[in-house]
């Protein structure tokens, strides 16, 4: 498999980075899920003005290459790419990238949603949301760790 | 020997910085080492970091069991964590 982690405060371009998909691919590929997460502007009903993302280089990448590990040996895939944004944004702004390509759609869809709960539960990022009633830090909900203790509990799961 | 030190998100400000580094006469056990630590930043430092939430992470991998922090080894206290 092939793996990619980047850990940036630029924005990204998911054209661009489909398009490199296909071009450094073999005729293998026959599936392609991707995933974009989005910064939503408001929370309980209170407008969020800025999201605050800090990381912990090196240890914030091998978090994620451990995740996508996880998941290549569950299902076939050939090529992951996950980019993850850090530093301030603001609601509607891209924070994150889940590029997973497989033979097979099966794998695919569910490589990539897998990878998506584990980096809300497992991933080292702290997040602040920054609201008109004040600044917080948030943490993974107990939603999140339920989603990721089904994976670990329906390992057959494919 | 120099010991570094990082402290993530809200620990950061609990602590109010967020890296120093601590010379120590000789290695310590990680208890030992945030008592160590508490001196220099006040007892709500010792609070924050011995939080039951708090993971700490010796040169970049995350603790289990007993740790020895010795010369040149960078210690981080991380938060709990959220991505995606």
């Amino acid at each position: 498999m092939k793996l990619e982690v980047r850990v940036q405060e630029a924005d990204f371009d998911i054209a661009a980075e489909y398009s490199a998909l296909r071009n450094r691919a073999g005729g293998g590929l026959g599936a392609v899920a991707t995933f974009i997460g989005l910064v939503r502007d408001r929370h309980d009903g209170d407008l969020v003005s800025t999201l605050y993302l800090e990381h912990y280089p090196g240890m914030t990448e091998r978090s994620i290459e451990a995740i996508a590990t996880k998941a290549a040996a569950r299902w076939p895939l050939q090529d992951v790419l996950v980019i993850h944004r850090v530093g301030a944004l603001g609601g509607a702004e891209q924070i994150v990238y889940v590029q997973v390509a497989s033979g097979h759609r099966d794998a695919a869809f569910a490589g990539a949603a897998f990878i998506m709960d584990y980096l809300k539960t497992d991933a080292v990022f702290w997040k602040r949301e920054d609201r008109n009633s004040g600044s917080r830090w948030i943490e993974s909900t107990r939603e999140d760790l339920l989603r990721r203790r089904n994976w670990d509990a329906d390992p057959k799961q494919e | 020997m120099t010991v570094r030190v990082l402290f993530f998100a809200s620990l950061k400000e609990a602590v109010g910085c967020e890296s120093l580094s601590i010379d120590l006469p000789e290695q310590l056990e990680l208890s030992a080492f945030i008592d160590r630590l508490a001196e220099q930043l006040g007892a709500h430092a010792h609070q924050a970091l011995t939080s039951e939430s708090v993971r700490v992470a010796v040169n970049q991998e995350l603790r289990n069991g007993p740790q020895v922090i010795s010369d040149g080894d960078e210690v981080a206290f991380l938060p709990p964590v959220t991505g995606g």
